[in-house]
């Protein structure tokens, strides 16, 4: 293995619909809470899902008040995790070449908050009175921009998009940019804040979401018999990536190895997952091999598993036959709901956290499993964490058009 | 009657660009004392004409470099 094959993670950050941190959100997951809710705004009256998982902290909140009026929500919330991984790294201090410094930054949607929002005044005031600052704010790239301005990198900064695998995505270019030694350090993560009407409505008509409205806290069932759709969620996620060995050198805390990363389409439909999961499965080999693992080494698995009918078995059939039926799976975003373009980081984070503390959370309201032969056959943790004791975990992203990333992390 | 205007437009630095009221005296330029971006001189023109009913041309904008500069044309400008 040549140096630059090996990649660790130092820093961490999160700001999520369980807590405004890693700690508080790694707690709430594991104490089974739930950052899901309904919506009592006057709009959501007729929409037949009514269902989200706000931040449980106003990323605002966090930022000097000029800085956030020109940040879009999803870049307040990127900026907000990425500063508190870039923190914990101790890399600020570490006396990088900012030119050595890169950023990978992916987000499903970009600023629909602004774009939205501002075509509102246009109908309302008119061109005139449309913000300096729309731009800047509903770019895509935005919320990398906006990161790798806090952390003044100038090695490059790129904004994957992937729908739902645009975090993880990131973490995966990340990995390469220090494999070929364009950057030294990279800050990586996804961010995404769409909270609004319109997204809603649009889920909503392709029969995506949960409409169990009563009971916002058992809304998102993955893998559960009576899983009818996902639950929107808001929040950011990042991850530092450095050489191990300077990473060593400099005596930092290194959480995990980013050991490999695989990525297929699915070359099957624009929205609809493969039945049997082909490219997902394809996807996991792909970084088993890149992490120069087999099957037998992988412990645990943090599952994209988004509550709906149909993703939620084509993946179990894609874990079932790339992993085997020995490991642990979880689905987190049954506390979280589904971050999209966040989700891939956000879970990237839990699993080196389950590696970390050699845990693994529940999965929530999988009361009844699925029938399905896969579902039945894998060791799905629910009811309470189970400890465990693993050295290889892997953390599954798949996103619309048939995008598939999985990430192998493996013990510091 | 121009101290009424210069509170008004400190009003709108503070709020648009994180200007300290007291920073926002005649002589400071906006760019090199106070650190506003072009962006934010569009914001402040959009908010300068919500609050004193007065529009300024892309091409004003441009000659306007001090708060005084701002204060004189709103106060030649005004109804």
């Amino acid at each position: 293995m040549s140096t630059n094959d090996d990649v660790v993670v130092t820093g961490l950050g999160a700001t999520t619909p369980l807590g405004g941190d890693v700690a508080s959100t790694w707690e709430a997951l594991l104490a089974g809470r739930s950052g899901i809710s309904r919506i009592t705004d006057d709009w959501v009256a007729e929409f037949p899902a009514q269902l989200v998982a706000r931040m449980a902290v106003d990323p605002a909140e966090k930022l000097d008040r000029v800085r956030a009026r020109r940040l879009d929500r999803s870049q307040q919330a990127a900026v907000v995790a990425a500063e508190e991984a870039w923190r914990s790294s101790g890399a600020a201090d570490a006396g990088v070449d900012p030119e050595r410094i890169a950023v990978v930054i992916g987000t499903g949607i970009g600023g629909a908050l602004t774009l939205l929002g501002q075509d509102d005044v246009l109908e309302e005031k008119g061109p005139k009175k449309v913000s300096p600052f729309t731009i800047p704010m509903l770019m895509p790239n935005g919320p990398a921009a906006a990161v790798g301005l806090a952390v003044g990198a100038k090695g490059g900064v790129h904004a994957p998009v992937s729908a739902c695998a645009s975090g993880a995505e990131a973490i995966r270019w990340g990995l390469d940019l220090i494999r070929f030694d364009r950057a030294d350090v990279v800050l990586v993560g996804g961010a995404e804040a769409c909270v609004h009407p319109l997204p809603m409505a649009g889920f909503a008509a392709m029969r995506a979401m949960s409409t169990r409205n009563d009971e916002p806290e058992r809304a998102s069932r993955p893998f559960d018999k009576g899983r009818d759709g996902f639950v929107l969620g808001e929040g950011a996620a990042a991850l530092v990536l450095e050489r191990g060995d300077a990473a060593r050198a400099r005596g930092a805390t290194i959480h995990a190895r980013l050991a490999g990363a695989g990525a297929t389409a699915d070359g099957y439909d624009l929205v609809a997952p493969h039945p049997e999961g082909e490219g997902a499965g394809r996807a996991i080999r792909a970084a088993l091999r890149d992490a120069g693992l087999t099957q037998a080494d992988v412990g645990h698995v943090n599952a994209h598993a988004t509550s709906t009918p149909v993703g939620d078995t084509a993946e179990a059939a894609a874990i079932r036959g790339a992993l085997g039926e020995h490991v642990l799976v979880t689905a987190t975003k049954s506390q979280t709901g589904h971050l999209l373009g966040a989700a891939g980081a956000l879970e990237a984070v839990f699993t080196i956290l389950a590696l970390r503390d050699q845990i693994v959370p529940a999965t929530a309201n999988l009361d009844d499993p699925d029938d399905d032969a896969a579902v039945q056959a894998l060791d799905i943790v629910r009811r309470e964490p189970r400890r465990a004791s693993f050295s290889a975990a892997v953390n599954d992203s798949f996103g619309f058009g048939g995008h598939n990333i999985a990430l192998v992390f493996t013990t510091a | 009657m121009s101290e009424d205007i210069q509170a008004g437009l400190a009003e709108i630095l503070e709020e648009v660009a994180g200007v300290s009221p007291a920073d926002a005296t005649p002589e400071k330029s906006f760019t090199e004392d106070l650190d506003v971006d072009s962006l934010s001189m569009v914001e402040i023109a959009t908010e300068v004409e919500n609050k004193f009913g007065v529009a300024i041309p892309d091409d004003e904008l441009a000659n306007i470099k001090t708060v005084g500069d701002a204060i004189t044309f709103i106060q030649k400008n005004r109804g």
